[in-house]
Protein backbone atom coordinates (compact mmCIF):
# COMPACT_ATOMS: atom_id res chain seq x y z
CA UNK A 1 0.00 0.00 0.00
CA UNK A 2 2.75 2.41 -0.35
CA UNK A 3 1.55 3.92 -3.18
CA UNK A 4 -2.40 4.34 -4.00
CA UNK A 5 -4.41 1.10 -4.04
CA UNK A 6 -7.15 1.08 -6.49
CA UNK A 7 -9.27 -0.87 -4.27
CA UNK A 8 -9.23 -1.49 -0.64
CA UNK A 9 -8.20 -5.22 0.36
CA UNK A 10 -11.76 -6.69 1.23
CA UNK A 11 -14.59 -6.37 -0.99
CA UNK A 12 -17.96 -4.57 -0.73
CA UNK A 13 -19.78 -7.33 1.40
CA UNK A 14 -17.13 -7.96 3.66
CA UNK A 15 -16.49 -4.08 4.41
CA UNK A 16 -20.54 -4.02 4.92
CA UNK A 17 -20.26 -6.97 7.40
CA UNK A 18 -18.01 -4.64 9.16
CA UNK A 19 -19.41 -1.35 8.92
CA UNK A 20 -22.54 -1.66 8.63
CA UNK A 21 -23.91 -1.92 12.27
CA UNK A 22 -21.47 1.09 13.49
CA UNK A 23 -23.06 2.95 10.34
CA UNK A 24 -26.29 1.61 11.77
CA UNK A 25 -26.17 3.50 15.12
CA UNK A 26 -24.41 6.54 13.38
CA UNK A 27 -27.80 6.90 11.48
CA UNK A 28 -30.11 6.64 13.92
CA UNK A 29 -27.67 8.99 16.45
CA UNK A 30 -28.30 11.95 13.59
CA UNK A 31 -32.08 10.98 13.52
CA UNK A 32 -32.76 10.71 17.38
CA UNK A 33 -30.49 14.50 17.87
CA UNK A 34 -32.98 16.03 14.90
CA UNK A 35 -36.32 14.38 16.61
CA UNK A 36 -34.38 15.88 19.98
CA UNK A 37 -34.33 19.45 18.17
CA UNK A 38 -37.60 19.28 17.02
CA UNK A 39 -38.92 18.31 20.43
CA UNK A 40 -37.28 21.25 21.98
CA UNK A 41 -38.65 23.76 19.13
CA UNK A 42 -40.67 26.59 20.10
CA UNK A 43 -42.88 28.22 17.06
CA UNK A 44 -40.68 31.33 16.71
CA UNK A 45 -37.50 29.36 17.23
CA UNK A 46 -35.22 30.51 14.25
CA UNK A 47 -32.69 28.14 12.11
CA UNK A 48 -28.92 27.49 13.35
CA UNK A 49 -26.33 27.56 10.68
CA UNK A 50 -24.81 24.11 12.43
CA UNK A 51 -28.23 22.34 11.46
CA UNK A 52 -28.43 23.81 8.40
CA UNK A 53 -24.87 22.36 7.70
CA UNK A 54 -25.70 18.92 8.98
CA UNK A 55 -28.77 18.82 6.62
CA UNK A 56 -26.44 19.77 3.44
CA UNK A 57 -23.85 17.22 4.67
CA UNK A 58 -26.72 15.02 4.66
CA UNK A 59 -27.38 15.49 1.07
CA UNK A 60 -24.21 15.11 -0.22
CA UNK A 61 -23.61 11.81 2.12
CA UNK A 62 -26.46 10.37 0.12
CA UNK A 63 -26.13 11.07 -4.00
CA UNK A 64 -24.06 8.67 -5.62
CA UNK A 65 -20.72 9.97 -6.26
CA UNK A 66 -17.10 9.53 -4.69
CA UNK A 67 -15.35 11.43 -1.91
CA UNK A 68 -18.34 12.06 -0.06
CA UNK A 69 -16.47 12.93 2.94
CA UNK A 70 -13.79 15.64 1.45
CA UNK A 71 -17.30 17.55 -0.04
CA UNK A 72 -18.73 17.93 3.44
CA UNK A 73 -15.58 18.64 4.74
CA UNK A 74 -15.08 21.66 2.02
CA UNK A 75 -19.12 22.41 2.41
CA UNK A 76 -18.81 22.98 6.03
CA UNK A 77 -15.02 25.42 5.62
CA UNK A 78 -14.49 28.87 6.12
CA UNK A 79 -14.27 30.01 1.94
CA UNK A 80 -12.66 32.88 2.41
CA UNK A 81 -8.61 33.13 1.24
CA UNK A 82 -6.90 35.91 3.93
CA UNK A 83 -5.92 36.07 7.41
CA UNK A 84 -8.57 37.72 9.43
CA UNK A 85 -7.51 40.70 11.21
CA UNK A 86 -7.74 39.34 14.24
CA UNK A 87 -9.52 36.01 16.49
CA UNK A 88 -12.82 36.35 17.45
CA UNK A 89 -12.03 33.18 20.22
CA UNK A 90 -10.03 30.30 20.46
CA UNK A 91 -12.62 27.87 19.31
CA UNK A 92 -13.78 26.92 16.22
CA UNK A 93 -17.44 26.17 15.56
CA UNK A 94 -17.44 22.79 13.20
CA UNK A 95 -19.17 25.01 10.52
CA UNK A 96 -19.02 27.93 8.63
CA UNK A 97 -22.22 30.63 8.71
CA UNK A 98 -21.77 31.65 5.23
CA UNK A 99 -21.62 28.16 3.60
CA UNK A 100 -24.79 26.67 4.27
CA UNK A 101 -27.31 29.40 4.95
CA UNK B 1 5.95 -2.24 18.70
CA UNK B 2 4.32 1.60 17.88
CA UNK B 3 5.47 4.96 18.33
CA UNK B 4 2.72 7.75 18.90
CA UNK B 5 4.81 10.37 17.57
CA UNK B 6 2.29 13.13 18.96
CA UNK B 7 0.78 13.17 22.22
CA UNK B 8 0.91 15.07 24.75
CA UNK B 9 1.81 13.60 28.47
CA UNK B 10 2.12 16.63 30.27
CA UNK B 11 -1.50 16.37 29.92
CA UNK B 12 -1.94 12.24 31.05
CA UNK B 13 -1.85 9.88 33.78
CA UNK B 14 1.21 7.78 34.82
CA UNK B 15 -1.56 4.60 34.24
CA UNK B 16 -1.37 6.09 30.56
CA UNK B 17 2.38 5.64 30.38
CA UNK B 18 1.85 2.17 31.88
CA UNK B 19 -1.07 1.25 29.11
CA UNK B 20 0.74 2.46 26.46
CA UNK B 21 3.90 0.14 27.45
CA UNK B 22 1.82 -2.41 27.65
CA UNK B 23 0.33 -2.13 23.72
CA UNK B 24 3.71 -2.02 22.83
CA UNK B 25 4.60 1.58 22.59
CA UNK B 26 8.88 2.36 22.75
CA UNK B 27 9.10 6.05 21.89
CA UNK B 28 6.67 9.28 21.92
CA UNK B 29 6.95 13.15 21.16
CA UNK B 30 5.39 15.87 22.63
CA UNK B 31 5.15 18.94 21.35
CA UNK B 32 4.92 22.22 23.20
CA UNK B 33 1.01 23.23 22.49
CA UNK B 34 -1.80 24.88 24.65
CA UNK B 35 -2.71 23.67 27.99
CA UNK B 36 -6.06 24.14 28.18
CA UNK B 37 -5.67 27.76 29.79
CA UNK B 38 -3.59 30.76 28.97
CA UNK B 39 -0.08 31.13 30.53
CA UNK B 40 0.49 34.33 32.26
CA UNK B 41 4.22 35.18 31.61
CA UNK B 42 6.72 34.14 29.44
CA UNK B 43 8.48 32.52 32.82
CA UNK B 44 5.41 30.13 32.77
CA UNK B 45 6.52 28.81 29.49
CA UNK B 46 10.09 28.57 30.15
CA UNK B 47 8.60 26.21 33.25
CA UNK B 48 6.57 24.08 30.77
CA UNK B 49 9.49 23.98 28.20
CA UNK B 50 11.90 22.38 31.22
CA UNK B 51 8.98 20.04 31.89
CA UNK B 52 9.12 18.92 28.54
CA UNK B 53 12.84 18.49 28.70
CA UNK B 54 13.36 17.24 32.22
CA UNK B 55 10.70 16.04 33.88
CA UNK B 56 8.44 13.88 30.90
CA UNK B 57 11.25 11.79 29.94
CA UNK B 58 12.29 10.52 33.34
CA UNK B 59 8.48 9.88 33.71
CA UNK B 60 8.50 7.69 30.48
CA UNK B 61 11.68 6.22 30.81
CA UNK B 62 10.30 3.99 33.84
CA UNK B 63 8.30 2.68 31.47
CA UNK B 64 10.86 1.97 28.72
CA UNK B 65 9.26 4.50 26.64
CA UNK B 66 11.70 7.10 24.64
CA UNK B 67 9.95 10.29 25.31
CA UNK B 68 10.94 13.79 22.90
CA UNK B 69 10.01 17.26 22.78
CA UNK B 70 8.90 20.02 20.22
CA UNK B 71 9.15 23.53 21.24
CA UNK B 72 7.49 26.43 20.37
CA UNK B 73 4.65 29.17 21.46
CA UNK B 74 1.10 27.53 20.47
CA UNK B 75 -0.57 29.82 17.77
CA UNK B 76 -3.47 30.36 20.81
CA UNK B 77 -1.40 31.51 22.97
CA UNK B 78 0.60 33.71 19.74
CA UNK B 79 -2.32 36.47 19.84
CA UNK B 80 0.10 39.00 21.27
CA UNK B 81 3.26 39.65 18.49
CA UNK B 82 5.33 41.23 22.00
CA UNK B 83 4.36 38.22 24.51
CA UNK B 84 5.14 35.82 21.82
CA UNK B 85 8.60 36.96 20.78
CA UNK B 86 9.28 37.02 23.82
CA UNK B 87 8.98 33.47 24.38
CA UNK B 88 10.11 32.65 20.65
CA UNK B 89 13.44 34.15 22.12
CA UNK B 90 14.02 31.14 24.09
CA UNK B 91 13.35 28.68 21.76
CA UNK B 92 17.67 28.26 20.45
CA UNK B 93 18.68 27.16 23.92
CA UNK B 94 16.10 24.20 24.12
CA UNK B 95 16.54 23.28 20.98
CA UNK B 96 20.31 22.13 21.62
CA UNK B 97 18.45 19.75 25.05
CA UNK B 98 19.17 16.13 24.34
CA UNK B 99 15.40 14.88 23.65
CA UNK B 100 14.47 18.00 21.37
CA UNK B 101 13.48 17.26 17.81
CA UNK B 102 12.51 20.69 16.00
CA UNK B 103 10.29 23.46 16.04
CA UNK B 104 6.48 22.36 17.33
CA UNK B 105 3.32 22.54 17.21
CA UNK B 106 3.53 25.51 15.36
CA UNK B 107 0.80 26.93 12.90
CA UNK B 108 -2.32 28.81 13.25
CA UNK B 109 -5.65 28.03 15.19
CA UNK B 110 -8.42 30.83 13.92
CA UNK B 111 -6.04 31.85 10.84
CA UNK B 112 -5.29 35.66 12.22
CA UNK B 113 -2.89 37.80 10.94
CA UNK B 114 -0.62 37.50 14.46
CA UNK B 115 -0.84 33.59 14.02
CA UNK B 116 0.39 34.15 10.55
CA UNK B 117 3.60 36.57 11.51
CA UNK B 118 4.71 34.34 14.51
CA UNK B 119 4.11 31.20 12.34
CA UNK B 120 6.96 32.80 9.70
CA UNK B 121 8.95 33.51 12.93
CA UNK B 122 9.07 30.10 14.31
CA UNK B 123 9.87 29.03 10.47
CA UNK B 124 13.04 31.51 9.78
CA UNK B 125 13.94 29.87 14.07
CA UNK B 126 13.98 26.25 12.56
CA UNK B 127 15.99 27.04 9.10
CA UNK B 128 18.65 29.08 11.18
CA UNK B 129 19.26 25.97 13.38
CA UNK B 130 18.42 23.52 10.90
CA UNK B 131 15.51 21.73 12.77
CA UNK B 132 12.67 19.65 12.25
CA UNK B 133 9.55 21.00 11.78
CA UNK B 134 6.08 20.17 13.17
CA UNK B 135 2.80 21.98 11.99
CA UNK B 136 -0.54 22.40 13.35
CA UNK B 137 -3.14 22.72 11.41
CA UNK B 138 -6.62 24.47 12.90
CA UNK B 139 -9.91 22.83 13.90
CA UNK B 140 -12.85 22.10 12.37
CA UNK B 141 -14.04 25.14 9.90
CA UNK B 142 -10.63 27.02 9.87
CA UNK B 143 -8.65 23.89 8.73
CA UNK B 144 -9.19 24.23 4.71
CA UNK B 145 -8.21 27.76 5.07
CA UNK B 146 -5.32 27.32 7.30
CA UNK B 147 -3.65 24.56 5.85
CA UNK B 148 -3.77 26.77 2.62
CA UNK B 149 -2.41 29.39 4.56
CA UNK B 150 0.74 27.55 6.42
CA UNK B 151 1.53 25.86 2.60
CA UNK B 152 1.97 28.82 1.18
CA UNK B 153 3.82 30.56 3.94
CA UNK B 154 6.35 27.66 3.48
CA UNK B 155 6.36 27.93 0.30
CA UNK B 156 7.11 31.73 0.60
CA UNK B 157 10.02 31.07 2.96
CA UNK B 158 11.63 28.47 1.19
CA UNK B 159 14.42 27.50 3.58
CA UNK B 160 13.44 24.51 4.73
CA UNK B 161 13.51 21.20 3.09
CA UNK B 162 9.87 19.73 2.16
CA UNK B 163 10.77 16.42 3.61
CA UNK B 164 11.76 18.06 7.46
CA UNK B 165 8.61 19.23 7.83
CA UNK B 166 5.56 17.64 8.71
CA UNK B 167 2.12 18.68 8.49
CA UNK B 168 0.01 17.39 11.42
CA UNK B 169 -4.34 16.79 11.69
CA UNK B 170 -4.53 16.51 7.75
CA UNK B 171 -8.14 15.05 6.54
CA UNK B 172 -9.60 14.20 3.34
CA UNK B 173 -10.04 17.48 2.23
CA UNK B 174 -5.98 18.76 3.22
CA UNK B 175 -4.28 15.09 2.62
CA UNK B 176 -3.24 15.77 -0.95
CA UNK B 177 -2.05 19.45 -1.21
CA UNK B 178 0.38 18.67 1.63
CA UNK B 179 1.44 15.34 0.31
CA UNK B 180 1.71 17.01 -3.28
CA UNK B 181 4.02 19.53 -1.99
CA UNK B 182 6.42 17.07 -0.49
CA UNK B 183 6.00 17.79 3.16
CA UNK B 184 4.64 14.68 5.18
CA UNK B 185 1.63 14.57 6.87
CA UNK B 186 0.34 13.21 9.99
CA UNK B 187 -3.11 12.07 10.85
CA UNK B 188 -4.86 12.47 14.10
CA UNK B 189 -6.98 10.05 15.51
CA UNK B 190 -9.66 11.93 17.92
CA UNK B 191 -12.92 10.29 18.94
CA UNK B 192 -15.33 13.38 17.67
CA UNK B 193 -13.23 15.65 15.64
CA UNK B 194 -10.05 15.23 13.37
CA UNK B 195 -10.28 11.47 12.19
CA UNK B 196 -11.70 8.22 13.15
CA UNK B 197 -9.35 5.10 12.52
CA UNK B 198 -11.48 4.03 9.87
CA UNK B 199 -11.33 7.38 8.09
CA UNK B 200 -7.22 7.32 8.46
CA UNK B 201 -7.59 3.76 6.41
CA UNK B 202 -9.48 4.96 3.98
CA UNK B 203 -6.99 8.09 3.38
CA UNK B 204 -4.47 5.51 3.90
CA UNK B 205 -5.68 3.34 0.93
CA UNK B 206 -6.37 6.21 -1.06
CA UNK B 207 -3.31 7.91 -0.81
CA UNK B 208 -1.01 5.40 -0.02
CA UNK B 209 1.60 5.28 3.15
CA UNK B 210 4.28 7.29 1.74
CA UNK B 211 5.23 10.40 4.25
CA UNK B 212 2.38 9.67 6.24
CA UNK B 213 1.81 9.17 10.14
CA UNK B 214 -0.85 8.31 12.74
CA UNK B 215 -0.85 10.42 16.18
CA UNK B 216 -3.26 9.72 19.40
CA UNK B 217 -2.56 13.73 20.34
CA UNK B 218 -4.16 12.06 23.35
CA UNK B 219 -4.62 15.65 25.58
CA UNK B 220 -6.37 16.93 28.43
CA UNK B 221 -9.49 17.10 26.11
CA UNK B 222 -11.48 14.17 24.90
CA UNK B 223 -9.11 11.92 22.55
CA UNK B 224 -7.25 8.07 23.81
CA UNK B 225 -3.70 7.67 24.30
CA UNK B 226 -4.59 4.54 23.17
CA UNK B 227 -5.56 5.59 19.62
CA UNK B 228 -2.65 3.98 17.52
CA UNK B 229 -2.71 0.94 18.72
CA UNK B 230 -6.45 0.80 18.24
CA UNK B 231 -5.75 1.74 14.37
CA UNK B 232 -3.67 -1.31 14.42
CA UNK B 233 -6.29 -2.98 14.94
CA UNK B 234 -8.77 -1.15 12.41
CA UNK B 235 -6.44 -1.89 9.51
CA UNK B 236 -6.07 -5.25 10.31
CA UNK B 237 -9.66 -5.80 10.72
CA UNK B 238 -9.62 -4.18 7.26
CA UNK B 239 -6.91 -6.83 5.40
CA UNK B 240 -3.88 -4.75 5.40
CA UNK B 241 -0.53 -6.84 5.71
CA UNK B 242 1.58 -6.53 9.01
CA UNK B 243 4.36 -4.60 6.57
CA UNK B 244 2.03 -1.97 5.72
CA UNK B 245 0.86 -2.06 9.62
CA UNK B 246 4.07 -1.44 10.89
CA UNK B 247 5.80 0.80 8.25
CA UNK B 248 2.43 3.30 9.10
CA UNK B 249 2.99 3.15 12.80
CA UNK B 250 6.72 2.60 13.51
CA UNK B 251 8.74 3.02 10.13
CA UNK B 252 7.54 6.26 8.70
CA UNK B 253 7.51 8.26 12.50
CA UNK B 254 11.28 6.89 12.85
CA UNK B 255 12.27 7.90 9.18
CA UNK B 256 11.10 11.20 9.58
CA UNK B 257 12.15 12.00 13.44
CA UNK B 258 15.27 10.55 12.70
CA UNK B 259 16.30 13.27 10.66
CA UNK B 260 17.07 15.01 13.91
CA UNK B 261 20.20 12.88 15.32
CA UNK B 262 18.64 13.50 18.65
CA UNK B 263 15.86 10.82 18.12
CA UNK B 264 15.57 7.23 19.70
CA UNK B 265 13.46 4.47 19.78
CA UNK B 266 15.40 2.75 23.10
CA UNK B 267 14.87 4.85 26.48
CA UNK B 268 17.54 6.02 28.93
CA UNK B 269 17.59 3.85 31.73
CA UNK B 270 15.24 4.87 34.62
CA UNK B 271 16.14 7.20 37.31
CA UNK B 272 14.88 8.51 40.62
CA UNK B 273 14.64 12.11 40.64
Amino acid sequence: MTTPADKPPLDRKMLIDLGFIDARAKVLDIAAFLDRLDRAASVNTSTDFRIDAIRAALAIALENSPARAERILQLWSDPTTEPVERSDGKAARGAHPTRTT
Amino acid sequence: MYIDPHIHMVSRTTDDYARMAAAGCVAVTEPAFWAGFDRSSAAGFHDYFRQLTESEPRRAAAYGIAHHAWICINPKEAQDHGFAREVMSMIPDFLSRPNVLGVGEIGLNRNCKTELAVFEEHLEIAAQHNSLVLIHTPHLEDKLKGTRLILDAITAHGKINPQRILVDHVEEHTVRMVLERGLWAGMTLYPDTKCTAARAVDIMEMHGTERIWINSAGDWGHSDPLAVPKAVVSMRARGHTAADIHKISFENPRAFLSQSGNFSVVAPRPTIS
